[in-house]
């Protein structure tokens, strides 16, 4: 029964989705209210039923429905009940299900919170999204379809991939599809104000908002995602330059500019074209990824799907959605009139700067992602570009941009002032150099000049993060922190965030080590100091799983520091798979990671020592916190209440 | 600033930023693109030892010997026409087992031997064992037999 309801939502759905495309567009077109006033009700129509599509496919998996191909496919009645609900997006179609609920649940959030925005603006985002929900909503229905039937039923399921089965992965997709999505919003915000030509401080402070919520889903979802591959995937590697992480990492690096060039548009009405610009490349780099991530072209760790008109189809939608958004920019852009002018030694300055840095270090990743693809259709062969290439290209960009990061917020808009921009960063940039000059002669003789540079350089954004906020602190009198403003709050935990993160980067990737061995119960070997003792191995029988089970006790400094018990398991479906073990405090992670036997009793195991590499996560969460801290900035609220003439003043609480 | 002069200072911006990003992409994109051959390619390529290139096929069943109670591994990867013996040390990718598909980058010893210094299993495209099962042994969703399958030990 579940499964007809959600094929039957489904194409309701799309049906709704068709309803909110053509009266969004068309409505304020031909100034037909009628139309106008039927696209918010559409969205939250739509909303409902790929709500209600979603419901049933997520029924069929806790109920394990072997009546549904993509259930047999993906799951079977033992695995754990959290992993029936996270099955749901495993694999191909439950994906594209659960992306298509993203754009509804943005559509719907977009139809409330737009109510006080003019009929016709938000009648044309509407409609701009809603024509990219049918995008999908066709490609589900027609090309992945996760409500298909297999009759006769099986008698069982096959398994969810093992490498899925982690806490962590139930958060990652939401998280990063919500993310992805997100920058959907802006898209149609600026589509709509592309063809209705009109494009003021307004319209910047009304996507700020939709930019930031999206921008920290991103970024929530890359650092969970980062952090799900350092104990599930890699073998301890937290970033490698994967199609498929890039493929999220290009539309975070737009969006973080976005957000940036969006406070010059809305405080100084410039970089007008730029933000629009801006606005429809982060959600285009978003169906890039999901062509690039579907469609199989890249021989990739986690690729999914190889079915060639899957692909065509999602590089059609590409196709569709950035020439047009392209096409409208070229023709509607040169009316929006430039903003105030400023001086080159400005606010506007330092944020153009970091907006070129982060575009043209998104262009080299993309260079280096797709090359290998141009590569193989000219004929030249088949090539993959490593680790090695990003690394060269995307280091050296982020150092002038850290730079900056300190030095920008110091420059009043405008026009600056050398000196006051001056008083304001020499107390950071000197502790920052003390710091690294002190490291240099005393503690880290024989330590890499890249090490001691990248502790440097994250000390100097530290430093300048929370020098800001603490002068203003200190002057402001007591009891009165909160004249400073939260947006400026956020940034400044941001850009510490930021700080933290490469902390974690530089000392991580220098100081680690690691050991790969074949070790018998009995023996021992020494990695970073620490002792590994392998003390000997058990059977394990999970759920859905049986394995053998390593106990490593590790000590330091003839003191026991922890015990790990590291699996090596194989899950019903035939797949082995290893679980690793990790002892870690805040500066350090002591990491075990089990492979096969090697005969004569002996496991080969991966033992590492890494220090410092929670901080890449913290460094992560604590941008999205700056973020969300942002977002509670009541100015948002409060001056569109201000603007529309309503006198009374709301929301100050945020 | 005027509105033209602002826009003539993004453009050079832009154009700077871009040249310098190009620069340092020709210089790395120079040593850092590794080709991807088949083991008939490698026969017909006549590749240099010591060039560091990606090898990609299948495992060979029962080619895989370890030496015991060491890391060292030597296996054959096929591509079911030609076949190239492969030895690599270091930790194999649960993933691996004979007849999975694998990518090894390495280089070529002077005796015609793969010297792999990093293997990853290749996931499946498309998820779903029991189906592959089922093609390779004719059933029809049916339980597919071994957990002991690929030489992986069980436990209890």
């Amino acid at each position: 029964m579940a499964p007809e309801l959600g094929q039957f939502s489904l194409l309701l759905a799309l049906v709704l989705a068709g309803v909110m495309a053509f009266s969004g567009i068309v409505g304020p077109w031909r100034r037909n209210p009628h139309l106008i006033a039927l696209v918010r009700p559409s969205a939250y129509a739509l909303f409902l039923v790929t709500a209600i599509a979603f419901a049933c496919l997520t029924w069929s998996f806790v109920t394990t429905d072997l009546t549904v191909r993509y259930v047999v496919e993906n799951s079977n009645a033992a695995i754990p009940l959290i992993y029936k609900f996270t099955g749901v997006w495993g694999a191909h179609s439950g994906s594209m299900l659960l992306w298509i609920l993203m754009i509804s649940v943005w559509g719907a959030a977009v139809a409330f919170f737009s109510r006080r925005l003019p009929a016709d603006f938000s009648a044309r985002v509407l409609g701009v999204m809603g024509m990219i929900g049918l995008g999908f909503l066709v490609y589900s229905a027609w090309l992945a379809n996760p409500f298909t039937r297999v009759l006769p039923p099986p008698q069982s399921g096959a398994d969810l991939n093992p490498i899925l089965q982690s806490p962590f992965l139930a958060a990652h997709p939401p998280m990063l599809y919500m993310g992805y999505v997100g920058l959907s919003v802006a898209f149609a915000f600026s589509a709509a104000a592309l063809i209705g030509g009109r494009m003021d401080t307004a319209w910047a402070r009304w996507t700020r908002p939709w930019v930031l919520v999206a921008w920290m889903f991103l970024t929530v979802g890359i650092t969970v995602g980062s952090f799900w591959a350092y104990f599930e995937l890699g073998w301890g590697g937290w970033w490698f330059w994967d199609p498929v992480e890039n493929a999220s990492f290009m539309p975070w690096l737009v969006a973080t500019a976005l957000i940036h060039s969006l406070i010059v548009t809305e405080k100084r009405g410039a970089f007008k074209g730029w933000t629009a610009l801006l606005a429809l490349l982060g959600f285009s780099l978003s169906l890039l990824g999901t062509f690039l991530v579907r469609s199989g072209v890249l021989v990739s760790a986690h690729a999914f799907a190889v079915d060639p008109r899957r692909g065509i189809y999602v590089l059609a939608i590409l196709a569709i959605a950035v020439g047009a958004g392209l096409a409208l920019y070229a023709w509607r852009a040169p009316r929006l009139a430039g903003g105030g002018g400023f001086s080159l030694f400005s606010r506007e300055t330092a944020i153009l700067t970091m907006n070129s840095i982060l575009v043209v270090a998104c262009a080299a990743v993309l260079l280096g992602t797709i090359f290998p693809l141009f590569y193989d259709v000219l004929g030249l062969g088949r090539i993959s570009v490593g680790p090695p290439y990003f690394n060269r290209v995307f280091i050296p960009l982020m150092v002038p941009l850290f730079l900056l990061v300190g030095i920008g917020p110091a420059i009043r808009w405008r026009r600056g002032d050398g000196r006051e921009a001056w008083r304001r960063i020499r107390i950071p940039l000197g502790l920052s150099l003390i710091l690294g000059i002190v490291l240099a002669v005393v503690a880290w003789r024989g330590v890499p000049p890249v090490a001691l540079a990248g502790v440097t350089l994250s000390a100097w954004v530290i430093f300048s993060a929370v020098n800001e906020p603490l002068r203003r602190a200190l002057r402001a009198p007591a009891g009165q922190w909160g004249r400073f403003s939260r947006g400026a709050w956020g940034m400044g935990l941001a850009h510490f965030g930021a700080g933290i993160l490469i902390l974690g980067v530089t000392l991580s990737s220098t100081m680690s080590s690691f050991l790969d061995v074949s070790l018998k119960p009995g023996q021992t070997a020494s990695v970073g100091g620490y002792r590994f003792s392998m003390l000997g191995e058990r059977a394990v029988r999970g759920p859905n799983y049986m394995g053998e089970q390593g106990i490593i006790r590790i000590s330091h400094e003839e003191r026991v520091v922890a015990t790990l018990r590291p699996e090596s398991r194989v899950y019903k479906g035939g797949l082995p798979s290893s679980e690793s073990a990790i002892s870690w405090k805040p500066t350090r992670d002591l990491y075990v990671a089990m492979g096969r036997a090697t005969g004569g009793g002996a496991w080969s195991l991966r033992l590492q020592v890494r220090p410092f590499v929670r901080f890449i996560w913290y460094g992560g969460g604590l941008i999205a916190l700056g973020g969300l801290l942002a977002l509670t900035d009541p100015r948002y609220r409060r001056r569109r209440e201000v603007r529309l003439g309503q006198g009374v003043v709301v929301g100050t609480t945020g | 600033m005027t509105p033209r002069r602002q826009r003539l200072l993004l453009v050079v911006g832009i154009l700077a930023g871009t040249a310098i990003g190009a620069a340092f992409a020709l210089r790395a994109f120079s040593g850092d693109i590794l080709y991807y051959y088949t083991p008939s390619k490698v026969f017909a390529k006549h590749i240099p030892d010591g060039r560091v290139f990606r090898l990609g096929g299948l495992v060979e069943k029962g080619s895989v010997k370890r030496e015991s109670g060491t890391l060292t591994v030597r296996f054959v990867i096929t591509d079911n026409h030609r076949t190239i013996p492969v030895v690599f040390t270091g930790v194999l990718p649960a993933l691996f087992r004979p007849g999975q598909g694998v990518i090894a980058s390495g280089h070529l010893d002077s005796g015609g031997m793969f010297v792999a210094n990093k293997v990853l299993a290749k996931h499946d495209a498309k998820y779903m064992p029991l189906k592959i099962y089922n093609k390779k042994h004719g059933t029809d969703y049916t339980r597919p037999g071994g957990m002991n399958r690929g030489g992986v030990r069980g436990g209890a």
